[in-house]
């Protein structure tokens, strides 16, 4: 059993706090209590937001300030008629199993336009690109929270083999679907946006998809791999996707 | 038929209250940055209060109506004619097909907000019709309004009503209802510098006993670099006991992070939905729309409350406005 604190964030958000340290058993919980929300309809509860060590809900008041189960006229504190509520769900979890997380391949084209970066890396680690590329495609991701852009994903495991610090400036439009590295991080842009990270390479898969049931396509908990392939594989792929314009 | 657009205005955008489910995907909230005037612009004309409305900041826009249209202009003391003619703001006004209406610039305050009887004919993006500029979606066609755009207009009973009531006078080009909110209810943005009240954050104890002293109590000014993303403050720096890593979590609608160089930020509508600086304090959710009308140069000062008396504030707030949906609904009956 792990234990949590319920912090306020502000009048109608409260934060369930499972610890400090990003660990595989914080994660997990992180994960039972986020996927219990999707699946269930909680009245009142407009929202829930996954992080590393944290699952934050956002409530509406009014729903619980409603005094249910005492006889007064005293309407009770919002913050404590929701925290009963997730007391009693948190703790009817304490034995359900979570499943897995998807698994999810990102085919990347590494190198040239795609990943101007690539070199760079290499140098910086003495490494050579085609190692470099070894080194990424033979890792295993795990998606432990989105955040920062839509449908971006904070990426845990990459090798420290190929970690760089960011760049010195950062460039004003990187392409969506650039594949970089930032210190111990790898990570996928999903839309157009400035940014300092380290490119090496390029997808053609569509992180975020507005118009999709889930926009976005990593979800916290999936397990991510690398998988290197060719400009015209990319190109075949990229035109595939056009073609599937349902959900862009 | 619709609003045609003749001059665009400095940045006016589509907002609804929210998109919400979404930021699990890491898909920010938007909405208006004045919630308050927002809902009250979409009271006065018979609308739920979360449809999307026009907001406008600082220079607002020229509109060529081309149809009857119902309106209500909500928010900063904008200077707004038709066809020369000033109009009040703050109430339901009844706007002549073929007139223009020109919104100049805002006097006191930042922004405002022009809902329309019926709302906008807009597809609803991820449940929400707020315009999501970084990512190119929702509102009208994801961006700011620009000229020549027109915006259709949805049916609305309460329009047909008043137009059949006045339809034997001549009320070019526009009638004001000779009602609106009253100034006691619309005078929160007035002052300098003006007070906003806070709850400690979660890292409020991390900061020194100094940095805690000066940030309740001294001005800090917005500077300008801040917009719809969020306000960046400029005053006594502050710092922290020790400097501990945090990992990153949930924020929301007027948290205020403190970056390493110690000039606070306070996060707005289009905020991102996570953040990994410490958080010294939460603008309480009844002073947000204070902010949201101040601009670039003026000052505030932080006040410290309890939770626990915000929460009865914003339960305080809700009810009021519940009031004042029924006061403006029998108002509208009579």
């Amino acid at each position: 059993m792990l234990s949590y604190e319920l912090i306020p964030l502000s009048e109608n958000a409260l934060v369930i706090k499972f610890g400090e340290q990003i660990t595989p058993n914080i994660h997990q919980r992180v994960r039972q209590v986020a996927t219990y929300f999707t699946e269930h309809h909680v009245e009142g509860i407009i929202e829930v937001v996954p992080a590393y060590t944290t699952v934050t809900v956002y409530y509406d008041p009014v729903q619980f300030a409603k005094n249910t189960n005492r006889k007064s006229d005293i309407e009770v504190l919002p913050f404590e008629g929701i925290c009963t509520v997730l007391k009693n769900i948190l703790s009817s979890l304490e034995s359900a199993n979570t499943p897995q997380g998807n698994e999810v391949v990102i085919p990347v084209c590494y190198g040239g336009e795609f990943g101007p970066d690539l070199e760079e890396v290499a140098r910086k680690n003495q490494l050579t690109p085609e190692e470099v590329i070894d080194i990424h495609t033979n890792g295993h991701y795990l998606v432990y929270m989105i955040g920062f852009a839509p449908g971006f994903a904070y990426l845990g495991g990459m090798s420290e083999k190929i970690a760089t610090p960011r760049k010195n400036s950062p460039r004003l439009h990187i392409p969506a679907g650039s594949v970089g590295i930032a210190g111990m991080q790898t990570g996928v842009y999903p839309i157009e946006s400035p940014g300092g990270w380290q490119l090496i390479g390029r997808t053609p898969l569509q992180l975020f998809r507005p118009h999709h049931p889930q926009p976005s396509l990593l979800q916290t908990g999936d397990r991510v791999r690398f998988q290197a392939i060719t400009r015209e594989e990319y190109k075949q792929l990229q035109e595939e996707n056009n073609g599937d314009s349902r959900y862009s | 038929m619709g609003i045609r657009v003749i001059r665009s205005g400095l940045l006016t955008t589509i907002q609804d209250l929210g998109r919400f489910g979404f930021q699990k995907d890491g898909v920010i909230v938007s909405g208006a940055m004045d919630q308050f005037a927002h809902r009250i612009a979409n009271i006065l004309v018979g609308n739920e209060e979360s449809e999307g409305a026009l907001e406008m900041t600082l220079i607002g826009p020229t509109l060529a109506f081309e149809e009857d249209a119902l309106i209500a202009i909500c928010g900063g003391e904008f200077e707004a004619s038709i066809d020369g003619q000033g109009v009040p703001l703050w109430r339901p006004i009844l706007v002549k097909q073929g007139s223009v209406l020109t919104i100049g610039h805002c006097r006191v305050g930042c922004r405002a907000y022009l809902a329309v009887a019926g709302g906008f004919h807009l597809p609803k993006v991820m449940n929400s019709q707020s315009t999501y500029l970084l990512a190119r979606i929702g509102g009208f066609q994801g961006r700011a309004l620009q000229k020549g755009d027109v915006l259709l207009l949805r049916e609305s009973g309460r329009k047909l009503e008043l137009l059949r009531f006045y339809k034997k006078k001549t009320f070019l080009p526009f009638i004001a209802m000779s009602w609106g909110i009253s100034f006691e209810l619309r005078a929160y943005f007035y002052g300098s510098p003006k007070t906003v009240r806070v709850i400690r954050g979660a890292q409020f104890a991390d900061f020194t006993t100094q940095s805690q002293e000066c940030f309740l109590t001294q001005p800090y000014e917005v500077t300008p670099q801040s917009n719809r993303m969020g306000y960046r403050l400029d005053g006594p720096p502050l710092e922290r006991k020790r400097s501990t890593e945090m990992v990153s979590e949930a924020v929301t609608f007027g948290t205020i992070q403190v970056p390493a160089e110690g000039k606070p930020i306070v996060l707005m509508a289009d905020r991102q939905t996570t953040g990994g600086y410490p958080k010294i304090a939460q603008v309480i959710a009844v002073d947000l729309p204070i902010l949201a009308q101040t601009r670039p140069g003026e000052r505030i000062v932080f006040r410290d409350i309890s939770f626990e008396e915000a929460q009865r504030l914003y339960l305080q707030r809700e009810f009021e406005l519940k009031q004042c949906k029924k006061a403006i609904i029998s108002k509208m009956g009579e």
